[in-house]
């Protein structure tokens, strides 16, 4: 089996790293740039940033962050909210992303997906699903931060994404996101187990043994965010625990 | 000591500012460029890249940089390719129908097999942390490698891999579902890692640092 990543998953709003619960009730916890320089020097896998507010407002300050990240943040960075064009996928590399993670603007017109596949490759490319249950073993995908239904189906979307030409899938479970009440396991093996590509599981870390029963599901990647904003878990306490129980993981 | 100079080929591909953070970082002055006499004059030169292999030759044939590079090459001075900057060195890639590479290290780029050697479908592209691990006793030194413990972990994401024709230029691999692909090729002067070593944490900037404060020769 090959090393599950451990990311860091930072939200921003403007110029501020913020925590909700199921998206929403955002909280301000400090500068995104304070975080990940700590997160990298932690030893995280990789760093997220999703700016949860740009599909409704416009992107504001994203490609500000990423540039200051990137100056010394020497893991992956992922980059996502409010991306609609090749254009703006292209200002984000430049400004350091290593990746972009698409969700509105893919459901709105999938053809984009392929569009920024074909000029940059699949590797960049992240399909972000927002997913909220319907009924068992059923999830819609949700747009604009957890706001917007779709219609459309989780799994069904995952699949399509694949064709698209994305190179992996950041599933949110918008039902645990914020709760720390671990991560939707069913969401997580449904989607992993349909699609030949990655997957990031994101939304209710709670506990280390959240993280095994995730990766038991599928998940090639973890994602966590307020559980290292406030310091419940340290990443190098959580790889440790992960290790620990069997997990296979870089050792830092 | 002279601060060290890195020169850092762009050809519309990629993201170059996380090349030139990680340099700068290891003590060099970096100067990013698509010119010819900049490439011909390097004291070191890294070719990076991200994407399809199609798109990088391309890019390097609209910038009529083929043939400096192979001037470069033959000069002695050290060439480095990161990611698709590696397997752009090699004869021929089969992504996507084939294409000619550079010819700088002999081999084929051919697909990362879907199947482990044990039978089980693996991820396509193969992404994340992986270990280099060497294919000989003691083979790093004299190679940017030299500070390096064997068993270090490397960021890498691809689909496609490097297979060389002559074994002993592979100086590091990494295991993927029972598949030992090429993660640091060399022959002479030129260097190949499929990994990113600015991304790969500070072991990577350590390997970066290698390179990049080697004696030019």
């Amino acid at each position: 089996m090959n090393n599950v990543r451990l990311i860091a998953r930072l939200d921003v709003k403007g110029p501020n790293l913020i925590k909700g619960v199921h998206l929403e009730g955002l909280r301000v916890i400090g500068s995104p740039h304070a975080f990940a320089r700590r997160y990298y020097e932690q030893g995280a896998d990789e760093i997220i940033y999703i700016d949860i507010v740009a599909s409704l407002y416009g992107r504001s300050k994203l490609t500000e962050i990423v540039r200051s990240a990137a100056h010394d943040v020497f893991v992956p960075i992922t980059v996502g909210g409010g991306i609609r064009s090749v254009d703006d996928v292209r200002e984000l590399l430049r400004a350091g992303a290593d990746k972009i993670a698409i969700n509105t603007a893919a459901v709105r017109r999938p053809e984009l997906v392929t569009e920024i596949a074909r000029r940059f490759g699949s590797q960049c490319v992240v399909l972000s699903i927002e997913a909220k249950q319907q009924a068992p073993g059923r999830w819609e995908v949700f747009t604009d931060c957890g706001r917007e239904r779709s219609g459309v189906d989780v799994l069904d979307w995952a699949r399509r994404g694949v064709d698209l030409g994305i190179g992996e899938i950041l599933v949110t479970s918008i039902d645990r996101e914020g709760t720390r009440k671990g991560f939707d396991l069913d969401l997580t093996r449904t989607v992993a187990s349909a699609v030949p590509v990655p997957v990031i599981a994101s939304g209710g870390f709670g506990a280390p043994a959240d993280l095994t029963a995730v990766v038991d599901a599928g998940a090639a990647a973890v994602a966590v965010a307020d559980a290292f904003h406030f310091d419940r878990f340290t990443i190098p306490q959580l790889r440790a625990a992960a290790i620990g129980a069997g997990v296979p993981m870089r050792v830092v | 000591m002279s601060v060290p100079h890195v020169t850092v080929v762009d050809y519309g591909i990629g993201n170059l500012y996380s090349v030139q953070r990680a340099c700068e970082t290891c003590g060099a002055t970096v100067e990013l460029t698509s010119d010819r006499d900049a490439i011909a004059n390097a004291e070191r030169l890294i070719l990076p890249g991200v994407g399809a292999f199609a798109d990088g030759m391309s890019g390097l044939r609209e910038r009529e940089l083929v043939g400096p590079l192979r001037d470069y090459a033959a000069s002695g001075r050290p060439l480095l390719g990161i990611c698709l900057g590696m397997q752009l060195l090699a004869d021929a890639s089969e992504e996507f129908g084939v294409h000619e590479g550079l010819g700088l290290i002999h081999g084929r780029v051919k697909q990362i097999p879907a199947i482990t050697t044990d039978g089980r479908a693996q991820h396509i592209p193969r992404v994340g942390w992986m270990s280099l691990d060497p294919v000989t006793e003691s083979p790093w030194e004299d190679t940017p490698l030299r500070n390096t413990a064997p068993g270090a972990y490397v960021y890498l994401v691809h689909s496609y891999h490097f297979v060389c024709d002559v074994p002993s230029e592979v100086l590091a691999v990494s295991e993927y579902g029972g598949h030992r692909l090429a993660s640091a090729i060399r022959a002479h002067n030129v260097v190949g890692f499929q990994f990113h070593p600015e991304r790969s944490g500070p072991e990577g900037l350590r390997i970066l640092a290698s390179f990049v404060n080697d004696e030019a020769r």
